[in-house]
């Protein structure tokens, strides 16, 4: 589904170094976990993922189901399955939820050749799926992600990867910021989504999320490298002795 | 005072380019009037600090400079499918053929060339009346030049609540028109009326609307300037509000290569409420510039100016906006914002909001922003699959849209936002 080949980024406009060498390889079904102290690289990983200005790929690649994700615009990006659920969502003052949801969805749609869908039957389809999510109608009315609690914000960019069904989801620390019970709701959103087709890369700092979501594999970052990879016990080591004996014995 | 020997012969070689306005009756001697007001204070130039952010100089010209009409037949003309009485100007004139009867209950509606030359007219009373009270304390000469020399216009009295809008429709099929329009309305009390205008009219406009709002009358006025790129207008509203009445005006302006709207409004009477709006989306060779002037005389009023300008590859955007609340005028509500958003370092906005208050229990407030469109919603659109002009064309909606939120009428605003949703398919800043 997903590799990464020896990804090198710096920031475009300073000589600041971030990733320093990234390898990863998800397959098709797979649920991946990448952890991993703050500051270590991880989102600047999924916005280089999915293209976001301001970073420079300095070696490497990255290819989605064999196409080379890195020259595509972000929009192509999503269109070829790509999805980034973001650590902090983006407020858009004066764009309804609801209008860019729809925008969205058809915007893919056409890119894939195909037709748009019709208000009813988007309407029909958001309202279910917001439902699930505990999203009220009047949450969608609202302008993207203003005034949202934390939360509900989370909630929304879990709602905008069930409208758009990606192959590849890369979730940003969806569960910072969440109650328990946000949390086992934004988890169940994701695993209703889980099938052999899709993967998931979850990013996160706590091991909890992943008592949820259970990952296949998990991946420590620092300082720009996946330095260790291990199942799902990984985590539960982190949780326990956190990354300083990790990264000792790493060195 | 004498003018300046620079200004005395601009304005001479201008005047000898307009046609002696005709006429006998009330209205010969009015123009008269406004003759010598124009005479007195000459016509603008650069060094004027009310003409420091746009220059008058092919609004002075004796001739207009030639400008091409725009093909819009790819969009079906505003206000279509409307149950409107429609009023139709080619290049200022008024076409008897196009338009509807001028029939309409509780309005009565009249040519200003067929009714100028009666001996006493309602008229007389709002011709020119309040373009000289807007004279004060800035000189807008362009208003009083209109004053003397329009050819064409309608004064509209209405009497009741009219049963559908007044459409003025200016067509412009000349290069070279330079027409010269001037309408009154007067509304008596508890009267309404919704006032339609759209189109180009002409190569150069000079347009003056003087519009009388009674006591719990109400009048909305809207209007949409067309699309030719190469039109030059400058327009005047002047008004004065009775109590409890109210008057909404919105205009969008795609196009054009010069644009100076300016409003002049007065709240004379205790709790009159006034709204301004304007979107403006510029694209390339674009000046636009809107000038208010809203003075609070009265009681507990409200005045609302929004204006939001959309600018592109080198256009430019002026706001000069001023709540001047007069003593005795307590309980003022005030409210302007001015905005732009530059889609490229080639462009500008100047703006000059000022509040001048004389009252001590009022609530004012302004505020006027420059910005770049928002690239973290951009991408953040993107990234969910939106083509990035998709995406831009929805910033730049949602940055209209407290603007377009003025128009009451949901059918109008909605086609207003589908046109300029439309605008913004073809237009896109190259830098
Ligand atoms: N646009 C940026 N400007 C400056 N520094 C940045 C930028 N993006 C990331 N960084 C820096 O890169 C490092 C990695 O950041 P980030 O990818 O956010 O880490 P993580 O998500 O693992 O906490 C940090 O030191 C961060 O300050
Ligand atoms: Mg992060």
């Amino acid at each position: 589904m997903l590799e990464i080949k020896n990804l090198h980024v710096k920031l475009e406009e300073e000589d600041k170094v971030i990733l320093r060498g990234v390898d990863l390889k998800i397959g098709a079904g797979e649920v991946h976990a990448i952890m991993g102290p703050n500051g270590s690289g991880k989102s600047t990983l999924s916005y280089v993922l999915s293209g976001r200005d301001g970073y420079e790929v300095t070696e490497g690649s990255a290819t989605l189901e064999g196409r080379e994700l890195l020259e595509m615009e972000p929009e192509e990006r999503a269109a070829a399955g790509l999805f980034l659920a973001f650590q902090y969502p983006v407020e858009i003052p004066g764009v309804g939820n609801m209008t860019f949801l729809r925008t969205a969805v058809n915007a893919q749609r056409k890119a894939r050749g195909e037709d748009e869908l019709s208000a009813g039957d988007f309407l029909k389809v958001v309202r279910e799926k917001a439902k699930a999510l505990k999203i009220d109608a009047e949450m969608l009315k609202r302008p993207v992600n203003v005034g949202f609690s934390g939360g509900e914000k989370k909630r929304n960019e879990i709602l905008q990867m069930a409208m758009l069904e990606p192959r590849m989801c890369i979730l940003d620390e969806t569960d910072s910021g969440l109650d328990v019970d946000a949390m086992k709701l934004v988890a169940e959103g994701v695993n209703a989504l889980r099938s052999a087709g899709r993967s998931f890369l979850v990013i996160t700092h706590y091991q909890r999320l992943l008592d949820h979501i259970k990952p296949d594999v998990v991946h420590i970052m620092a300082a720009g490298r996946i330095i260790k990879t291990g199942g799902p016990e990984l985590a539960l080591e982190v949780e326990a002795n956190g990354y300083a004996d990790i990264l000792n014995e790493v060195g | 005072m004498a003018l300046p020997k620079a200004r005395e012969d601009a304005l001479a070689a201008r005047l000898q380019a307009l046609p002696v306005a005709a006429g006998k009756g009330w209205l010969a001697a009015v123009r008269a009037e406004a003759l010598a007001r124009l005479t007195a204070m000459g016509l603008p130039a650069r060094r004027d600090e009310y003409w420091r952010y746009t220059d008058p100089a092919s609004l002075n010209a004796p001739e207009a400079p030639v400008a091409h009409s725009f093909d819009a037949s790819d969009e079906s003309e505003p206000f279509d499918g409307m149950d409107r009485l429609k009023i139709v100007f080619v290049d200022g004139v008024f076409d008897p053929a196009a338009s509807d009867d001028l029939t309409l209950s509780g309005v009565t509606i009249e040519r200003l060339a067929e009714a100028g030359s009666k001996d006493i007219h309602w008229a007389q009373g709002l011709y020119g009346v309040l373009e000289t009270r807007g004279q004060d304390p800035v000189a807008r000469p362009f208003a009083a030049l209109n004053s003397a020399f329009a050819t064409d216009g309608v004064l509209i009295h209405v009497t009741g609540k009219a049963t559908k809008p007044v459409s003025l429709v200016y067509v412009h099929e000349s290069e070279v028109s330079d027409a010269i329009l001037h309408h009154c309305v007067k509304l008596d009390p508890g009267a309404s009326l919704t006032l339609l205008e759209n189109g180009p009219a002409a190569a150069r406009l000079n347009k003056v609307m003087e519009v009388e709002v009674a006591d719990g009358a109400s009048f909305h006025h809207i209007r949409l300037q067309g699309r030719d790129h190469e039109r030059r207008a400058v327009t005047h509203l002047f008004a004065r509000l009775g109590a409890r009445s109210e008057l909404r005006s919105f205009t969008l302006t795609a196009n054009g290569r010069l644009t100076r709207n300016e409003s002049v409004l007065e709240l004379a009477g205790a709790e009159g409420r006034a709204h301004l709006a304007g979107a403006t989306v510029g694209d390339g060779e674009f000046h636009h510039d809107d000038t208010v002037f809203v003075t609070h005389a009265a009681e507990a009023c409200e005045s609302r100016q929004v204006y939001k300008k959309v600018l592109m590859n080198g256009a430019v955007g002026v706001f000069q906006g001023k709540i001047l609340v007069k003593p005795g005028a307590q309980k003022t509500d005030g409210y302007q914002i001015s905005q732009s958003l530059l889609l490229d370092e080639d462009s500008q906005f100047l703006a000059k909001p000022e509040l001048e208050i004389y009252a001590d229990d009022v609530k004012c407030s302004h505020g006027s922003t420059s910005g770049a469109i928002d690239e973290v919603a951009l991408f953040y659109l993107q990234s969910r699959g939106v083509p990035r002009r998709t995406a831009q064309a929805l910033l730049v909606l949602a940055f209209l849209a407290e603007a377009i939120q003025e128009v009451a009428d949901e059918d109008i605003a909605e086609n207003i936002h589908a046109r300029l949703e439309r605008w913004l398919a073809r237009h896109g800043s190259k830098g």
